[in-house]
């Protein structure tokens, strides 16, 4: 899977919550159609205009509150990857652990405008907004976190490791089979 | 230059002289706890897992099931406990809140490191436990590997100072903790200090666990002598606890004066610089009152609501729910009479399960409702409808609220 990643930018505001990405009554739900509640309150409608490729980016404190694997259901929607001016740290490893990019970027919402294509490149921290042609750079993430990310998320890396069947490595690679595998949180 | 309770945790583990802020280590986990939603739907058995005797399954989010998906994860959880010879299997019937059912049993022991999917494991930090919340997808990797990597954050350090008064609780001294300081992602939370002889276990736990509220990553508190009083009481033995050096190195250190606090409410929406004293409040109508959850769930917690209730009637118009964290509190909250007292002023006891807290199902509140809970979090929609507003306050606070019908101080009640 690319550390690399480019699309049209999705920008939203700060402290967006975990239960409005995916609230408890979508977590009676299977996860294709619990993906169309993602920011259902905050933003009706906006799961009919994302388009696969594109990237989510939000302002601080993203993803604060519960361990529902809403990484998931972000790749559920084909979004190709998260950016924010800060992360909650339990949601980015759900994004690490799915296998969807994730980088922080201070001042991200300033950086990009709704519409704006952006590329970001987790192996090297560089980043571009391909509309202004604005770019720069973060530290980049530790090995072990891009190994992680690379691989798909933690469970094709176990079926590698023969924790689980060999034949699933791929499989595992889909969001609706690693949700549904490894359950859900709250 | 000294470590926090954090980096000395994690450099022990690590075979570390010292760890750093920034710092990436890769660690042994001591306990992983499953728990109930994991195994819904299309559970993957693993074909081998780490270490049997460092795991425990607790169901406690959807028990007895609502739903037909999370019927479905129980002939699961019970296949993999009894395969794999998982003797830590906490089933209907003995199960309760995680949080809780770890404190009761021990899992949680000091300096050591805890590994559960729910947000709210960092509620083990209150027993000098590095807990915290890690996802699905990486408890089930941790099961299987039974290590995983923690990057350590700079820490803040609540110097904690006074007596806390009797009217004040852990729940209290969270909400203005919250309210004066705002969020700490990416931030560790440390407790400590001459005042903290005067917080009892459970209002601790109450504080560790809401650590979740305000983003931050690790929330634990000093070890000490009430400390090692209450995990005697539980047989949990031969541990190397974590005290801070005294020349670590913090963010920021803030002071309380836990004399000075007085009981707080937290406004709909956040915890986070959302809240005022009760005292301060105005008139405030409440249709649903909620004392349950791993944060205000506890036995203590109950005791406190049942004394306030006793001969006492709830509001007409109002309903109450109170949830005990566990089956164990259950079962000792009514053979010491507090569910009795507590369902004779009106109020609807459930079984144990994490429930309203999180709106999945039994007291969900609809469009245009207030509801005041000591439950750990108050998001929009939290507990069910976008529409309906949501408080938060100590088991004082939503007990006494749910007598007169609209948020009140509970020393206007009992003094």
């Amino acid at each position: 899977m690319t550390l690399t990643i480019t699309g049209k930018v999705w920008v939203f505001g700060d402290d967006l919550n975990t239960d409005a990405m995916y609230p408890a009554f979508a977590m009676k739900m299977d996860p294709p159609e619990a993906a169309r509640h993602v920011f259902y309150e905050v933003r009706p409608g906006w799961t009919d205009e994302v388009s696969a490729g594109d990237i989510v980016l939000a302002g601080r404190n993203f993803g604060v509150g519960s361990s529902r694997p809403v990484a998931a259901l972000f790749s559920e929607l084909g979004v190709a990857g998260l950016v924010a001016e800060e992360f909650n740290s339990l949601f980015f490893r759900n994004a690490v652990n799915a296998g969807l990019p994730a980088m922080a970027l201070p001042e991200a919402t300033t950086i990009f405008s709704e519409g704006d294509t952006g590329t970001f490149d987790l192996s090297s921290g560089d980043w571009r907004n391909e509309t202004t042609e604005k770019s720069g750079s973060v530290a980049k993430l530790p090995d072990l976190i891009l190994d992680i990310i690379s691989s798909g998320g933690v469970l094709p890396r176990l079926a590698a490791q023969g924790f689980l069947p060999a034949e699933l490595g791929e499989v595992l690679r889909s969001s609706t089979v690693a949700i549904r595998g490894a359950g859900s949180g709250a | 230059m000294g470590m926090t309770i954090i980096e000395k945790i994690f450099a022990r583990k690590a075979g570390l002289d010292r760890v750093s802020p920034g710092e990436t280590v890769v660690v042994d986990v001591d306990m992983t706890v499953l728990i109930d939603l994991q195994f819904a739907t299309m559970w993957m058995e693993p074909l081998r897992i780490h270490d049997p005797d460092k795991l425990a399954i607790v169901m406690d989010h959807a028990v007895p099931a609502p739903t037909i998906r999370d019927a479905a994860g129980g002939p699961h959880a019970r296949k993999f406990a009894k395969e794999f010879g998982i003797e830590r299997f906490y089933d209907v019937g003995r199960h309760g809140i995680c949080h809780q059912v770890i404190a009761e049993n021990g899992l949680a022991r000091p300096g050591e490191v805890l590994a559960c999917t729910d947000s709210h494991t960092c509620a083990a930090g209150a027993y000098n436990t590095a807990a915290r919340g890690l996802g699905p997808a990486e408890v089930y990797s941790i099961m299987c590997t039974g290590s995983t990597w923690f990057q350590i954050a700079p820490t803040i350090r609540y110097q904690l100072g006074g007596v806390k008064p009797d009217t004040v609780s852990g729940k209290d001294i969270f909400l203005h903790i919250a309210n004066e300081y705002g969020d700490a992602a990416n931030l560790n939370l440390e407790f400590g200090g001459p005042g903290l002889a005067s917080i009892p276990m459970h209002d601790r736990r109450t504080i560790a666990t809401q650590g979740a509220e305000v983003s931050a990553d690790f929330s634990t508190f000093e070890p000490d002598q009430v400390l090692t009083s209450f995990l005697d009481d539980r047989g949990v033995a031969e541990y190397r606890s974590a005290a801070p050096d005294s020349d670590a190195e913090y963010q920021d250190v803030r002071r309380v004066d836990l004399a000075a606090l007085e009981p707080y409410v937290a406004r709909p929406g956040t915890v986070s610089r959302n809240g005022l004293p009760v005292s301060q409040v105005e008139k405030q109508k409440i249709d649903q009152a909620f004392i349950g959850s791993c944060a205000n769930g506890q036995l203590e917690d109950l005791e406190i609501a049942a004394d306030i209730l006793r001969g006492n009637t709830v509001a007409p118009g109002v309903r109450l729910l109170v949830t005990p964290a566990s089956q164990a509190v259950y079962r000792e909250a009514m053979r010491l009479g507090y569910l009795q007292a507590i369902a004779d002023a009106g109020a609807v006891i459930t079984n144990s399960t994490c429930g309203a807290c999180f709106g999945y199902h039994m007291g969900v509140v609809g469009p245009g409702e207030v509801c005041l809970t000591s439950s750990t979090r108050n998001f929009t929609g939290r507990m069910g409808s976008t529409e309906a507003k949501i408080f938060m306050a100590s088991p004082a606070t939503v007990a006494a609220s749910a007598l007169t019908g609209y948020i009140t101080d509970a020393r206007s009640v009992t003094a």
